[in-house]
This record gives C-alpha cells, structure tokens and sequence, in this order.
C-alpha cells in the first residue's frame, strides 16, 4: 500500500463516486435494512416498527436448508465455471491477435442474453420434444428421446452458461499479461506441457481465479429465474424465495430480511476466502 | 562431453523465414555467442535448439543424436531466458530446485543442491526469499543456478544480461565466462551486443535476415570481417569505397594504396568493395605524408583514457582513435592528413 500526498483541489473529484455510492448504495440499502425490521400488515403492505420477528422467522431448518442449497449451488457453479474458463481463457490468450478479438466478441455476446432467455433456451434444448434428447437418439446412443430438464444438472448448465462469459473477461487481462517465458522455463527445466501449467502458470494466477471464483459466485447467487425455469422445487434458492415473499406474498419485511441474511453470509464468505488468500501469500 | 551439430537448419514463420539453412559446429566445452541485431533469427535459434520452436527443416545434433523428435522438457538443457522467467510464487532455493522437484527429486535432496548452486553463483543467505526481494543481479544469478540445476548437457542463454546496467553487465560477462570454462559445460550465448561477445565467447556467429554471415573467433571476426556489414557491426569501423586494381593494391580516395593481398582477397580483381579502417589503426598529422591523405579537423573528443579526433577527407568522415599520450597536436577546423596501416586493413565485399 502506497500513500500519496494529497492533491491540492482534487476534492471535488471525490465528491462524485461518494454522491454515486450514497444515492445508488448506501439509501436503498438503509431502505432495505429499515424495512426488514418492519412489521407486515395482513393483506396490506407494512408499517415502521422494529419487529425482530422478520429475522427469527428465517432461523428455522426450513430456510436453513434453503440457505445451504444457494451456496452450494452458487459455489458449484463456480467452480465448473473457473474450471473451464481458465483453461479456456489461457489457450485463447495464446492465439493470434485477430482470432483472440473473434472469441472474446462472441463470448462478450453471450453476456447480452438475458437470464430469462438463456433459462427458456436451456429449458427447450434439453426438452423431450425439442432437445438434444432427438439427437442422442438419431446417433444411436439412446432409444427414446428423454427429458433432461428440471434437474439439478440442468440447473447447474445453466448457472454455468450464465457465468462463464463473466470469468472469461476476468481472467483474460491478467492471463494475456502473463510472461509467456515461464511456462517454458518450466518446459526447460523439466516439466511437461501439463506439468507446467500446474506448477507454474496455475499457482502464478492465484489471485486471479480466486477473484473469478468469488465473482461468479456472487453473480450466480442472485439469479432466480433459472431455479424456477430449469430446476425442481427443492432446488429453489434463497433468490426465488426472496422473490417470492416480495412479488408473490406481498411480504417485504421478510423479503429484506432474507436479502440482508443473503448478503451478510456472502460477505462473510468472500471475506473469509480472501483471508485465507491473504494468509497463504504471508506465510510465503 | 557435448558436442552440437547443426544441419541446414530452417525455420519459417508463414511468409518470414527467421532462420535460413543454418549449418553450425559447436565443440564441446565452448561458448559460442550468437550475434546479430534485432530480428536476424539468433533467439529463433537458440530456441530451436532448446526445443521451444519446432524446425521446417534440417536436424539439431547433439552427441550424433537427433533432437527433433525430443521434446523440450526430455532434452536435458538448461536455460536462462530474456526475462529471466523466475517463479514468483517460490522461493528463491525453491525455484533453483524447481528442475529437480519436477524430476521428483526429494526435498532433502532438492534443498542440499540448492545450496550448492547458490554458493557456486556466490548467492548465499538468500535461499528463502522471494524474487521480488532481489535486485537485478540477484535475479540473474538465481537464473543462472537454476539453469544448471540438473548438470545440463547444453547452457542456452537468450540475451541473459540485456537487464543489467552496463556496469554490472560486464561484471556479470566476466563472472559467466569463469562459471563456464570451470564446469566445462557446452554453451550458447544469444546476444545484440558485440562487447559482450567479444568479452565471453570461443566462438563468435554473426547472423543477419535469418543466415550466418560469419564464424570465428572473436579477435578473427574483428580482425577479418567477411563483409561490409560485420565490420561495421562489429565494434568501429571506417568504411571506404574503394576498387581492387591489382592483387595487392586497391584505389582509395583517387589514388593506389598497397594491401597486402591476404586482405584484398575477399573480392576479385577489378571489383568494387569497402576498405575497413579500424579506428586504432588511423593516425591523424599536422602534415600530409606521402602516403598520407588530406583532410579537415571536424572534432576532437577527449574521453579520458582515449583521444577521438573525427577527419573530413573528401566529404567522408574518418574517425581515429589514440591514446592521450599520442593525440596528435591539430586543431578543429583546421587541415591534417591522415594515415592507416595498410597491414591491418581488409577490403570486403560492398
């Protein structure tokens, strides 16, 4: 960390991203925080008070468990995501110039399909009547088309398409700056193509996949359309239900409250895994 | 024992042939530089040699075997590259025993010749730290440790001291050529700067668009360039237009200078070519000799330990160098003749 002199006059500058963050961050989020602790009015909307009620309500193994299967299922899709757009993000990063702006155009492509359209698109390919169930038939390797859709795996599919363009462009930056002379001194000194990628280019982008890992996992948290479209109910994560009190039940209070749990264990967990980050790189 | 033997050697990149037919012997225990400006295919060598780049044609001997087929990590070289390339999440004694852990070599073991190398680099006391808390020839000499790590059959080193600053750059020539000629090893250096060649090499391999030019020793190389461009790349050097009117007498400035015919030989008999005039070789006098040749004073530099006085004869400019002992007593703008040692001049191809 590197401290400058303040800059005569450049104040004023500051002022604009503190307005920015307080207007578009901080009141809706004080909103949302006051609301939680709301009370609910029965077939109304709700009136200020500081009611608890919201909080406890959410303690229970009923919306634990909805708790853990978010975060799981978030933490999964994350790391199949990392998993394959590292590797991915690597080779395009060796290719020519021409060909290297060609992927990463269509991969910026991708980012402009909604969830909705990505969740009813994935919904039709692994569909009995439409989807790819007629075409492991056609080439032999099943005997009538199958339902692939709702399940957990497409689910997942999902969660996994939606995130991937968004750690390609993560991970691209850092990995097109990597010294493309130390895999091959690990090449030189011994270690094959793969072994390579493993001792070196792997550990050398650390920080970089861990920021993929986090980004995705926070991105995929807050989807809750794709539960609903291409997995079961028990699939529903926190984001569906969070909705469905807001939209559905009419229920705010409780909606908010669920968000701020959401939003406070996420926290915890991205602080806890740049900690452990953090620690590993003093030990050194 | 490695001795390396290259054959017709090609490499081309699309339209762009980096190296041309390159045929090339290195005897064991030598260090042979290769040297040329930018872009004249000496990296593409050296790294076809280590395996990097795969050749379009001819074969890479080593001992008598074959390399093509061996891929860079089986070849058993070691390399210093460019950049260095040292692992930023090891440390330093890790890194210098990085060949040997991915070889699956023990910790005891990969730490005890860790230190070896370290104290052979003379790079104690830094074992656990990491590289971005080592200065620019700390780095090197881990490289350097690192490279050799496995006892290498062959040292390849691309450009290894293109980071230093001149004085540590001379320094660290020094102390390389000592760390070769005392484990013996075969090695190749690849270099722009024809001081640093000059400085470390057995041999020296001047290359230009992809094809060697010249092979030789160093003193060889300066001494004889075989061309215009080598004598002017390598070091200073004064080049003249000049025509060969007999076996052993050229036309320079107008008139017949005699040349010892072993160095008007490059050319043929009424071909025109370059006389190469070191800068040594020139002496500058307040008069014309008789076989001298008049011109005008343009500078006179004093560098401390040399004298540099620059001469306008016929509109060309002729650079001499002495010592303070003998600088000639002209003055800048004034008239001088010059002379040169017929006995150390060489007449080459335009």
């Amino acid at each position: 960390m590197s401290s400058r002199p303040e800059q005569p006059g450049s104040w004023p500058l500051a002022l604009f991203p503190a307005a920015a963050l307080i207007v578009f961050f901080i009141i809706p989020f004080a909103i949302m925080l006051a609301v939680s602790f709301f009370r609910r009015i029965e077939g109304g909307f709700f009136e200020p008070s500081f009611d608890l009620a919201n909080y406890l309500r959410f303690l229970s193994p009923f919306f634990g468990k909805i708790l853990l299967t978010s975060l799981s299922l978030s933490a999964g899709a994350a790391a199949i995501v990392v998993a394959i757009a590292f590797p991915f993000t690597y080779i395009v990063s060796r290719m020519a110039r021409r060909a290297q702006t060609m992927v990463l155009v269509f991969v910026l492509s991708v980012l402009s399909l909604s969830e909705v359209i990505i969740g009813f698109a994935w919904s039709t390919l692994l569909s009995r009547t439409a989807g790819i169930g007629n075409l492991f038939v056609w080439v032999g390797l099943t005997d009538a088309p199958q339902a692939y859709t709702p399940s957990l795996a497409a689910l997942v599919v999902g969660l996994v398409y939606l995130g991937f363009p968004y750690a390609v462009l993560t991970i691209y930056p850092s990995v097109s700056r990597l010294d493309p002379e130390l895999p091959e001194a690990a090449r030189m000194s011994g270690a094959s193509p793969v072994a390579a990628f493993l001792s070196v280019t792997l550990p050398v982008m650390r920080r970089t996949i861990t920021g993929a890992l986090i980004l995705v996992f926070v991105f995929t948290l807050g989807a809750y359309l794709l539960p609903q479209v291409l997995g079961r109910p028990r699939h529903w994560t926190l984001s569906v239900h969070i909705t469905d009190q807001a939209i559905f039940q009419s229920n705010l209070p409780f909606a908010a409250a669920m968000a701020m749990f959401l939003l406070l264990v996420s926290l915890a967990l991205v602080g806890l895994s740049l900690a452990a980050g953090a620690d590993r790189e003093r030990r050194r | 024992m490695t001795t390396l033997r290259i054959r017709g050697l090609s490499r081309a990149f699309g339209e762009v042939t980096a190296v041309e037919n390159v045929d090339l012997d290195i005897p064991d225990g030598k260090l042979v530089c290769l040297l040329g400006p930018s872009g004249c295919g000496k990296t593409t060598l050296l790294r076809l040699v280590a395996g990097l780049e795969v050749p379009t044609a001819g074969q890479i001997l080593v001992d008598g075997v074959d390399q093509s087929r061996i891929p860079a990590h089986k070849r058993g070289f070691g390399m210093v590259f460019q950049s260095l390339a040292l692992f930023p999440h090891l440390t330093v004694a890790e890194n210098v025993a990085y060949p040997l852990r991915i070889r699956g070599s023990g910790r005891a073991a990969c730490e005890a010749r860790a230190d070896e190398l370290l104290e052979l680099v003379q790079l104690p006391n830094v074992r656990n730290r990491r590289i971005h808390q080592l200065s620019g020839g700390q780095r090197q000499r881990v490289a350097i440790a690192r490279a050799l790590a496995i006892d290498p059959t062959l040292f390849l080193l691309d450009e290894p001291l293109s980071a230093l600053d001149a004085k540590l750059r001379e320094h660290m020539q020094i102390e390389l050529r000592m760390l070769q000629q005392k484990l013996g090893i075969t090695t190749i250096v690849v270099t722009h700067d024809q001081r640093e060649a000059m400085a470390m090499a057995d041999l020296v391999v001047v290359m230009d668009r992809g094809r060697v030019l010249q092979t030789g020793s160093p003193i060889e190389i300066y001494r004889e360039p075989a061309d215009s461009f080598i004598a002017a790349f390598i070091g200073t050097s004064n080049l003249v237009r000049c025509r060969r009117i007999a076996a052993d007498a050229v036309r320079v400035f107008g008139r017949r200078v005699s040349v010892p015919e072993a160095r008007t030989r490059q050319i043929a008999v009424g071909a025109e070519g370059m006389l190469s005039i070191r800068p040594e070789d020139v002496v500058v006098e307040t008069h014309v000799g008789d076989d001298g040749f008049e011109g005008v004073v343009e500078f006179i530099r004093d560098l401390g330990a040399s004298v540099e006085v620059s001469v306008s004869v016929h509109g060309l400019r002729i650079l001499s160098v002495t010592t303070p002992k003998d600088r000639p007593a002209v003055e800048v703008g004034q008239p001088a003749g010059i002379r040169f040692h017929t006995g150390r001049v060489v007449v080459t191809a335009p």
